[in-house]
């Protein structure tokens, strides 16, 4: 309780965990993304509105919704690609109004593209390196006149990008132009990618898109162990429904740029809304 | 005012013909997606080949700006077919630079059969001005025929593009040509046509340019060329009216500049106003914004 | 896997072993006397297009900008050198050797501000509207100097613009350029600064910096979400490859006894433009083979007298035919998958 009000005193944030998906989660820590009353209209186009959600520091939340509902909107939003129209976005209790992507990286956002954005003319490892850009640094000198900054940093940015790719097994392809990799493997890369730039939260567009029910398995199975490994919170946009209510704790569903329900996965599967949204009124289909 | 308004009309003369060239370019921009940087030298081609019906063959000015324009729309095709077509899958890059190849190969095929001296061609239109405000205002007549001219060739290539059959599969080859080809259109035939149109407009610059200017030589295409390319862009390549301003702009600008600002610096004024204007609007005047859809 | 490791090894050295090579041989025939005299005269124009083609690459290929006024940042360095040499011999009687490190150093750093000046307004753009800004400003440059005039008054350099009214020794008068100048550049300086470009511009891709600025070339927006500062990394690129290019032009520039800004021209950029996208865009070694073999071929076309720049033109053209039409390209790469098996690569994109 006390932190409760310690965390209110300096953000400017509206009381809390009233827009939390789960309330009852480990909302006790200050969560690591806060959105509140977040909108964009594109020429004259409300495409999000009103857009409320808190995420706590290790959740794993699904943002659902029928296409066009706006939801690569509102990782564009976080990730700052678009500037809101309005609303607050506050990642670690930090406001980002006025970021830039790049800041935004750097407060600790990292995402994976919906139409794969890899480096298609770089090597695997390469991809996984400029993830580490931040992370692992020197300057352009040291590397230029290959001074001992540079070694060391070469040599640390090896190790954990194949530490990283170890997670799914993709040690092997290291050296592989990242462009030539098959279509699942390449969404792995780009998450792999975005873990390397040390997020406290990842979000992931549509991640099993073109995966086939093995790979779709084995990437739920990695999502989770992502989270307890490295304790983030994961929010993904997806539509197999599957993926969706087997690891998502809270589940928030958009339609037409609001949201019209969240909450677990039981409560979102019994709401009537959310099955209009996607199914549409069973009474008007008929008559 | 009245030493403004000859520079102004001198400067809207050249402009036209910056126009009637940047048409060319970025007609060609639309639909093929290249830099056609052998254009300048077309013009050059359809100067030398109006120069020798005058000259050699003794014909009428108007059979000459006619004969021109034919052998231009033949070179405009025969150049899309020889060397750009081959390369539609190609890299831009690798298009630039063919374009460029084509240009040298022009520059010199001209300096064979012409010479490198420079030749003094003599206007196809009447000398002489006429005079208004009680005889301090002179517009020649070769400037009203050329801004005469260009403002038929705009309304007519307005028209033509707007209205016409043809003119509806240009627009449609330009904004996507996969798509086009399925709806039945020939892209083949249209990008030729383009080019055509193009190559048969950079002859009417040729004879307008060299009317004004009268020394001719294989290099003569290169720096209008690269004036209307930049004229292009100034008012949005891709954009047919976005040619038209930006060319009478860049006329009006380039002879302003040199009148009032510093002779020796005049194309570094022009060069300075597309600068401040691409970062004004970095897609020219009427250019379209591009997002990336992300 | 050992294999590979060879392989990248021979890959990432191989600019050098190249220029080495070629240096090695060049030299020989010198000592023998077997170098004819019009080759001689080759060699430091040679030297400095290779600087420019392999530097004009960090943009073109590595970065992925299209510039079209690379000449310009060698004319400042070309020009710059000129003034400098004559000055620090004349006030500091410096000896030629350290006259013409001077001149390269101060060329380059003054071609990399400019290129930080121009970047700001460029990098702001992209694509068609990038490249056509470079052209501007590289006839912005070339007309500029036409206006300026330098002259060394005793210990004091003066400028002018378009005064050519200037007390002491006019070391530089606009459009009738820098002439009597003393040419104290050397085929062995010339090879020194082939490795330092390449040394610099090997180091700068396969190193942190320079993966960024490939990241960017790939895909701005998802370099952005991985933190990468577009703008610095740029930049970056860009001013490097001016300052190489200005210490090309100092080397260039201290070649000949004269020399006038119309050598800057618009087709002077192109034609490294042309070296680069001939050797293979983001190839190194392809840089320095193309701005040799073609800087050389019209040189020793002139056998074809009159006909030398059109057969340079037709060759030009048909290079760009034979290795970019698909249905070609298809056809030598099955037929090279025929002859071994291994090699998977199509066309030259390597690094």
């Amino acid at each position: 309780m006390s932190e409760n009000v310690k965390r209110k005193s300096n953000t400017k944030m509206v009381p809390f965990p009233s827009r939390a998906i789960v309330p009852e989660r480990d909302l006790g820590k200050r969560p690591v993304l806060e959105c509140s009353h977040l909108g964009i209209d594109f020429g004259g186009l409300r495409a999000v509105d009103d857009f409320n959600l808190t995420i706590g520091k290790t959740e794993i939340a699904g943002l659902i919704g029928p296409n066009g509902a706006g939801k690569t909107t509102v990782f564009n939003l976080l990730t700052k690609v678009y500037q809101p129209t309005s609303g607050t976005i506050m990642v670690n209790g930090k406001d980002t109004a006025g970021m830039n992507t790049v800041q935004a990286n750097r407060l600790g956002l990292a995402r994976t593209f919906q139409n794969i954005r890899l480096f298609n003319q770089m090597t695997v490892e390469d991809n996984v390196r400029i993830g580490l850009h931040n992370q692992i640094s020197y300057g352009m000198f040291s590397g230029v006149l290959r001074l001992p900054p540079y070694w060391i940093g070469e040599k640390k940015q090896h190790e954990k990008a194949m530490d990283l790719l170890s997670i799914f097994h993709m040690e092997d392809l290291a050296n592989e132009k990242a462009g030539s990799l098959p279509y699942g493997a390449q969404r792995r890369l780009e998450i792999v990618r975005a873990l390397a730039t040390n997020p406290s939260l990842l979000l992931l567009d549509e991640p099993a898109a073109g995966m086939n029910p093995k790979e779709t398995e084995e990437l739920m199975e990695n999502i989770i162990k992502i989270r307890d490994q490295f304790q983030i919170a994961i929010m993904l946009i997806e539509h197999d429904m599957n993926l969706v209510m087997g690891i998502c704790e809270g589940i928030c569903v958009l339609n037409f740029g609001k949201v019209i329900a969240k909450g677990t996965a039981d409560e979102i599967q019994q709401n009537p809304e959310v099955i209009e949204a996607y199914l549409g009124r069973q009474r008007e289909d008929e008559e | 005012m009245t030493m403004f308004l000859s520079n102004l009309i001198s400067g809207i003369s050249l402009g036209s013909v910056y126009a009637i060239i940047a048409l060319g370019y970025t007609m060609v921009y639309g639909i093929a997606k290249m830099l056609n940087f052998a254009h300048g030298d077309v013009i050059m081609v359809g100067a030398y080949i109006c120069f020798c019906c005058l000259y050699n063959l003794g014909l009428p000015p108007a059979v000459g700006v006619l004969a021109s324009m034919a052998v231009c729309t033949l070179l405009g095709i025969l150049i899309e077919r020889l060397a750009y077509k081959p390369l539609r899958q190609a890299t831009s890059l690798a298009v630039l630079i063919t374009a460029i190849g084509m240009s040298y190969f022009l520059q010199n095929l001209a300096q064979m059969i012409w010479g490198a001296n420079p030749k003094s061609f003599q206007t196809v239109i009447p000398a002489g001005s006429l005079t208004l405000m009680g005889g301090e205002l002179k517009i020649s007549y070769v400037s009203m025929v050329t801004i005469a001219a260009s403002v038929v060739v705009m309304v007519a290539l307005s028209l033509f593009v707007g209205r016409s059959k043809m003119g509806r599969a240009m627009r449609c080859v330009s904004e996507d040509k996969g798509a086009a080809q399925l709806m039945g259109v020939n892209v083949d035939l249209t990008i030729s046509v383009t080019f055509a149109i193009g190559s048969a407009l950079a002859a009417i610059a040729g004879v307008l340019m060299c009317s004004a200017y009268p020394t001719l030589k294989p290099t003569t295409g290169s720096m209008p060329g690269i004036k209307a390319f930049t004229a292009a862009v100034f008012g949005g390549i891709g954009s047919i009216p976005g040619a038209m301003v930006g060319g009478i702009l860049l006329g009006v600008i380039e002879i302003l500049g040199r009148a009032y600002v510093s002779s020796e610096l005049g194309d570094a004024f022009v060069f300075a106003v597309l600068i401040l204007v691409l970062l004004v609007r970095p897609t020219g005047l009427l250019g379209k914004k591009i997002q990336e859809k992300v | 896997m050992k294999k590979t490791t060879v392989s990248k090894l021979v890959h990432k050295y191989l600019p050098y072993v190249v220029v080495i090579a070629a240096f090695a041989v060049c030299q020989s025939m010198i000592s023998a006397g077997t170098m004819p005299r019009t080759t001689k005269t080759l060699l430091i124009p040679v030297c400095t297009y290779i600087v420019m083609a392999v530097s004009l690459n960090l943009t073109v290929g590595i970065s992925g900008e299209l510039s079209l006024g690379h000449a310009g940042f060698m004319s400042i360095g070309a020009f710059t050198g000129i003034v400098i040499a004559a000055y620090t011999q004349q006030v500091f009687n410096c000896s030629e050797l350290l006259q013409l490190l001077f001149a390269i150093l101060a060329g380059g750093i003054m071609a990399g501000i400019m290129g930080f000046l121009i970047g700001i307004p460029v990098l702001r753009l992209q694509g068609d509207y990038l490249a056509i800004v470079t052209l501007a400003f590289g006839e912005i440059i070339r007309n500029v100097l036409n206006c300026i005039y330098i002259s060394l008054d005793g210990n004091a350099l003066r400028f002018s613009f378009n005064r050519p009214d200037l007390p002491g020794q006019l070391l530089f008068r606009g459009p009738t350029g820098a002439t009597g100048v003393n040419r104290i550049a050397t085929f062995t300086a010339g090879f020194l600064l082939v490795l330092f470009t390449l040394f610099v511009v090997l180091n700068l891709i396969h190193s942190r910096s320079g993966r960024a600025i490939m990241a960017i070339r790939d895909n701005k927006i998802a370099a952005e979400s991985c933190g990468i500062d577009v703008t610095k990394y740029r930049m970056m690129a860009f001013v490097t490859s001016a300052a190489l290019a200005g210490m090309g032009g100092a080397l260039f520039g201290l070649n000949y006894s004269t020399l006038v800004p119309a050598n800057f021209s618009f087709n002077a950029s192109i034609l490294i433009l042309v070296y680069v996208v001939l050797g293979g865009i983001g190839n190194i070694t392809g840089s320095i083979v193309a701005a040799t073999v073609l800087y050389v071929l019209p040189e020793k076309l002139r056998a074809f007298a009159d006909y030398r720049m059109l057969v340079y033109a037709v060759v030009l053209i048909a290079v760009m035919l034979l290795t970019n039409n698909q249905t070609i390209k298809n056809f030598l790469v099955s037929f090279r998958e025929k002859g071994h098996e291994k090699s998977g690569k199509k066309g030259g994109e390597a690094v």
